[in-house]
């Protein structure tokens, strides 16, 4: 089961944050060539972040958050960028298929130049206008290369002309339309980033909430925000003993060539059992459960 | 071949980084590397042959280089050197 539980922006031209991207336990590191860097800087950014890549053997998922094609400096970025062999690469403020469809292309173009296996670099997009999210299926279904999409936060609520508020109902639109788009896509669903680094209380209810809507994952921003998802998508030892006699009423069901379940006097049908499934799974690959053993 | 025909710099005197600066010069001058760095005397040698490199493969063969070195690897001081001549050579190239 692949995980992105956590997908963790640096920015590009920053040699220090660079160099030790990979030791803060992320699942995902995304070098960022967009926002973060300043629109004279662009061209440094692309050097540090190719000779970093070339020379650091990171120990996690690598993707490179490009600036748009739509921008001067986004077919440079993948020119230089896709040479190095990114995990991933992410599109910002995607609004259509047809974003999808060139960079793919020009993806593929650049695997058959370098030799790469076809079909080894991935993509993902971020959505963050509400034209984006009304195309978010197309998006998310573009190209067999997408693995996830994202919710910019602050560029889409500017887009919808709202502001962040406490319990974060300015998002309950599109984040419930991107969920819905990636889980029919099969794809992962990545919450946006949460700014406010040092108020832990909301972070951790704004990932619980996030968490419980069916997002796979958060962006983070700073390295302490790691372990805190990374909790909060652990499942608990309750919910891995429940799977665990989910499964075994199940499979004792399937023995007696029963057509009925039930555990504790609660029905247990095939959706119970998936998810049961999933959460063994979950927890296998988080590393709290091997072998019928919660760890 | 590139030919460095404007000055230059790239990279910041932050931790980790090194500022470079290229100044054009004429041909017969050849190359001259200044380099300062609070670890010249264990990393001066190798930080000078990065740069060397680094000019040899873009064929650059007349250029003064000021590098500020604040503790650098490698891959920054290949990185900070490719803007710099990216920035100077304006694309000019010689037969």
């Amino acid at each position: 089961m692949k995980l992105r539980r956590t997908m963790m922006f640096v920015p590009g031209n920053n040699p220090g944050m660079l160099i030790n991207a990979g030791i803060y336990g992320a699942d995902t590191i995304i070098f960022d060539l967009e926002d973060s860097v300043a629109l004279s800087e662009k061209d440094a950014a692309r050097h540090l972040v190719y000779n970093a890549m070339k020379s650091i053997n990171y120990p996690c998922e690598v993707a490179v958050r490009i600036n748009h094609i739509s921008t001067p400096f986004g077919y440079k970025d993948l020119e230089t960028i896709l040479a190095v062999k990114p995990d991933l690469i992410r599109l910002p403020k995607a609004e259509t298929a047809a974003d999808i469809k060139e960079i793919d292309e020009l993806i593929t173009a650049a695997e058959i130049k370098h030799g790469f296996l076809p079909g080894s670099i991935n993509m993902m997009a971020a959505i963050e206008t509400a034209k984006g999210i009304r195309n978010a299926y197309d998006i998310a279904a573009a190209s067999p290369r997408m693995v996830a999409l994202a919710i910019g936060g602050e560029d889409y609520l500017a887009d919808i002309q709202t502001s962040r508020t406490k319990d974060g109902k300015e998002f309950f639109a599109g984040r419930g339309q991107l969920i819905l788009a990636a889980k029919e896509a099969g794809i992962h669903a990545i919450d946006t980033v949460f700014g406010d680094v040092n108020n832990e209380e909301d972070f951790i209810a704004e990932t619980t909430r996030i968490k419980e809507m069916g997002f796979d994952g958060k962006s983070v921003v700073n390295p302490r925000q790691i372990n805190i998802v990374h909790e909060i998508y652990t499942p608990t030892e309750k919910e891995i003993d429940h799977a665990q006699r989910v499964i075994a009423a199940y499979e004792e069901s399937l023995a007696r060539k029963s057509g009925v379940v039930s555990l504790n006097g609660k029905m247990i049908d095939i959706p119970v059992v998936k998810r049961a499934q999933r959460t063994l799974a979950y927890a296998n690959a988080v590393g709290k459960y091997k072998g019928g053993e919660t760890l | 071949m590139l030919q460095i025909i404007q000055p230059s710099q790239a990279g910041t005197v932050e931790s980790n980084d090194i500022l470079i600066i290229l100044t054009p010069v004429s041909a017969d001058k050849g190359i001259h590397v200044e380099l300062t760095s609070p670890v010249l005397k264990k990393y001066g040698r190798q930080i000078n042959n990065v740069i060397q490199e680094v000019l040899r493969e873009q064929g650059i063969d007349a250029v003064h280089v000021s590098a500020n070195d604040r503790g650098a690897l490698d891959c920054t001081i290949r990185a900070r050197m490719m803007t710099a001549i990216d920035r100077a050579a304006a694309k000019e190239v010689l037969g």
